[in-house]
């Protein structure tokens, strides 16, 4: 491997002399920032955090199989799945230091010979460091309790696809655990496809409706733009670095090289190596939505809540954070512009994000649109170097905004379907609705970052002041932009919890019937709303006693710890070209209160917290009709009309994407059909077969059954073989004087 | 007008090869017409006959022209078929005569579907 890279210029010659791989650990700079991975026998126990779901999803798909009408499947994951927690957290328990654990021996490859050698290999194998844990714990822990919570949301369908869905759950979490657990890129990849394939698995669930369908297609389709930029990344690195494993125990791994100094400087490296980084971005924006590809989430709305909360808060959407996140050490070393990009693309869709979601009547499509506005920060907190910030972001959002889809569910659940956040108020007042509304409230308070209380406060706070602190380019900018989206999350977050869980107890029930009419669930009325049972109440309450133990460990300095002990630590990799500089800035600074924005950002931050809720407050509880007529007011300004008729309808993106990539597919692909319809079959096809019959239409007048004409035209062709034949000659002088004489 | 014909072909010699290939064009013409204008089923097998014999003159004359046997003989042979085949032919028209009463070649035009 160092061979091949001296060869293409990548490795400093220095290096490429210094000894063998087997010994190369002697070899890297002395300041190790983080220690290598050594290969420890007899931790394959690890390896049950895959092996539970994958068995939770055949024990799934007997129970589909053999018509079982019954809890079982759900028990069945959530007990396997919260296997999987702990053995997690028994792995995190006996952590020491990054280890590689390998289960089996999966690819290793060989060909060529001598200089040309080549070798592929990636095993299955698990490399646990702090973030892979920090990780795990939050995606196995989450998954379990939202299995548990969806055992009561979906017993309307227990006679239907319970049984099914269940299977989903398990695929998305053993996806995801490969995607995160992985040591190797494709390992990473296999991951990455599985959670598309669930994702559309779940989303479609509702086969049977057309909108959820569509939402399934548009996902996969959507994701699978950002997984050819993975593909293609994946490729160039195994050609440029000749190995996809992360770090391996002889440090030959894409992390040890890059630590060893390995950049994209190299002549040989050229354009491709420097794509590498932008690669995984596309990646990246793919699976955890992000400005262009972002489109997918809201619309992933149409399977059930559960599922949502899954995709928004443990499995899905983070796995494109954790992408970056695992490749920092190539974010940082490749390319100057690969993190400053990353951190403008997560400023602007936070933004845009947020105020799409001020205009939606949707509960569930603006928790989704907040969902992309928050992912925006987590780019946001990576490409401005403080991945602490990032990932311990994934960390707290994930309990969160698992709450409050979870509560949105809930109330989709007890009345029918209603999801409008116009036609239900006043929930906190209702019998049977009291834990919903206040786990929904924390995790409110989470979500706008409402000061000292709430987990989100410190993990969004990291991030906005990292903003003034790195230097790039426009990054105060991005810190303005942070800002007043923090702002406009404050407003569209409460807007929702005091419209339906404040004010007057008024509701309308929504149209949906759960299953069928004649199941026995069927059977209460459909014009009064059912209150969540134990399920939900209990898993709600354990996640938010999840969402402010996040809290703790942020003050005692756990989260910091889980980053800075892993490779996506900034600049852990001492690799040159780092550019940024920006915790060397930061500490000199230690003057006024202005002079460090970590001092003066909490500030910041909560009085735009306190006066955001202080306007939602006005808008949407104390003085309803004054939002309403706002909005009319704006309408009939014919200047100030545009803002709300395009943060109603999405800044006209996916009308932009219609005109712009499915209108020209369009018509291409109907002027394919129309080729092919009218060109290829009409003419040629059907041509072939139609000339004989048009020759035997144009003969067949001679059969008339007179017996004299055929005797007639006899002599008639004969007579004009005989001509030919006797003229042949003259014939051929003819056609040669005419067409050119290659007769000759 | 045949005289005219003749004296065109060969003004000098009495009988020439010009001599018998006219006879079997004229047998083999007023064959053809009479089989193109009559529908009398056994007047145009009779036709067909004629036609038959003008081509045999044509061969018999050419072989003795070019002082070769082989045009008679293959003549011989072609009457032998001929007598064969004329027996068949006429156990045919019997045939058809009996299915519809009648020798109108016309008759069967049906066969035509």
């Amino acid at each position: 491997m160092l061979e091949s890279l001296t060869q293409s210029g990548l490795l400093p010659m220095a290096l490429a002399h210094a000894p063998a791989p087997g010994t190369g650990a002697e070899a890297l700079p002395a300041a190790a920032a983080y220690p290598l991975a050594s290969a420890i026998e007899g931790m394959a126990w690890a390896g049950w955090i895959l092996w539970l779901p994958a068995i939770s999803l055949i024990l799934c798909g007997l129970c589909a199989a053999l018509r079982i009408h019954n809890k079982l499947p759900a028990w069945i994951t959530v007990a396997f799945i919260g296997g999987g927690f702990f053995v997690t957290l028994a792995l995190y328990l006996n952590y020491t230091e990054p280890v590689t654990i390998e289960l089996f021996r999966w690819f290793d490859l060989q060909w060529g010979e001598g200089e040309s050698a080549r070798h592929f290999i990636a095993s299955f194998s698990l490399y646990v460091d702090k973030l892979t844990l920090l990780w795990m714990l939050f995606v196995t822990g989450l998954s379990a309790l939202i299995a548990l919570y969806a055992s009561e949301y979906m017993e309307a369908d227990l006679k239907g696809g319970y049984a099914r869905f269940f299977a989903g759950v398990s695929v998305f979490v053993f996806a995801m655990s490969c995607l995160v657990m992985g040591d190797n890129l494709l390992m990473l990849y296999l991951g990455w496809e599985g959670v598309g394939f669930a994702s559309y698995w779940l989303i479609g669930y509702y086969y049977h409706k057309p909108s959820a369908v569509e939402a399934a297609k548009k996902a996969f389709i959507v994701n699978r733009i950002g997984d050819l930029g993975l593909a293609l990344g994946l490729y160039l690195t195994w050609h440029y670095f000749g190995t996809v494993e992360y770090v391996t125990p002889e440090g030959t791994g894409i992390f040890d090289q890059i630590r060893a100094g390995v950049n994209a400087d190299g002549e040989a490296g050229g354009w491709q190596i420097k794509a590498i980084p932008f690669l995984f971005m596309l990646g990246a924006f793919g699976k955890s939505a992000q400005i262009p590809l972002y489109v997918w989430l809201p619309d992933a709305m149409e399977g059930p809540t559960p599922v949502s909360a899954l995709i928004h808060a443990a499995t899905m959407v983070t796995a494109g954070v954790y992408l970056l996140a695992r490749m920092f050490p190539l974010m940082e070393a490749l390319h100057p512009l690969a993190l400053p990009t990353v951190a403008w693309i997560g400023g602007l869709t936070a933004l845009l994000a947020a105020t799409i979601g001020m205009a939606q009547y949707d509960i569930k499509r603006i928790f989704a649109y907040s969902t992309v506005s928050q992912l925006g920060y987590m780019f946001l907190g990576i490409g401005l170097l403080t991945t602490f910030g990032g990932a311990y972001h994934v960390f707290t959002h994930a309990f969160f905004k698992a709450v409050l889809f979870l509560t949105a569910g809930a109330v989709m659940h007890g009345f029918a379907g209603q999801i409008d956040l116009r036609k239900v108020s006043g929930l906190a007042r209702m019998p049977g609705w009291r834990i919903v509304s206040y786990t929904m409230l924390y995790a409110c308070l989470c979500l706008v970052g409402f000061p000292f209380i709430s987990s989100g406060f410190y993990s969004k706070d990291t991030i906005m002041a990292q903003a003034f602190i790195s230097h790039g380019p426009g990054y105060t900018a991005l810190g303005v932009i942070a800002v007043l989206t923090a702002l406009l999350t404050v407003y569209y977050t409460f807007r929702v919890w005091f419209r339906v869980c404040a004010g007057p107890v008024r509701y309308e029930m929504g149209d949906e019937h759960h299953g069928d009419e004649d199941d026995e669930h069927g059977g209460h009325a459909h014009d009064k709303p059912h209150a969540p049972r134990f399920a939900i109440n209990f898993t709600l309450l354990v996640i938010t006693a999840g969402a402010i133990a996040s809290i703790w460990l942020y003050l005692n300095g756990w989260g910091k710890e889980m980053i800075a002990g892993s490779t996506a630590a900034p600049g852990a990799p001492g690799a040159p070209g780092t550019g940024h500089g920006a915790h060397a800035a930061h500490g000199e600074a230690h003057g006024g209160f202005w002079s460090d924005p970590h001092t003066w950002m909490p500030w910041v931050a909560s009085i735009t917290t306190l006066v955001g809720i202080a306007i939602a407050w006005y808008f949407h509880l104390a003085n309803r009709r004054a939002a309403e007529r706002l909005k009319q007011a704006m309408l009939a300004n014919p200047v100030a009309r545009w803002l709300p008729l395009a943060m109603e309808n999405k800044w006209y993106v996916d009308e932009l994407y219609h005109a712009f990539i499915r209108f020209p597919l369009w018509v291409i692909g109907h002027a394919c059909y129309f080729i092919d319809r009218y060109l290829v079959d009409l003419v040629v096809i059907d041509g072939i077969g139609r000339f004989p019959r048009w020759m035997g239409r144009l003969f067949q007048p001679l059969q008339n059954g007179v017996l004299q004409s055929y005797a007639g035209w006899m002599m008639f062709f004969l007579g004009a073989i005989a001509l030919v034949v006797q003229y042949a000659p003259q014939i051929r002088a003819f056609i040669e004087q005419w067409f050119g004489g290659q007769g000759g | 007008m045949i005289d005219t014909i003749l004296a065109s072909i060969e003004p000098i010699s009495t009988l020439t090869l010009g001599h018998y290939l006219l006879t079997s064009a004229v047998l083999f013409v007023i064959g053809l017409v009479g089989f193109l204008t009559r529908r009398n089923l056994i007047i145009m097998f009779l036709c067909t006959e004629l036609m038959f014999q003008g081509a045999g003159i044509a061969l018999i004359a050419f072989g003795r022209f070019h002082l070769d046997i082989s045009g008679q003989v293959f003549v011989i042979f072609i009457l032998t078929v001929a007598a064969a085949e004329a027996a068949l032919a006429l156990g045919l028209v019997v045939l058809l005569y009996r299915r519809k009463e009648t020798l109108d070649a016309e008759a069967w035009s049906e066969l035509k579907d």
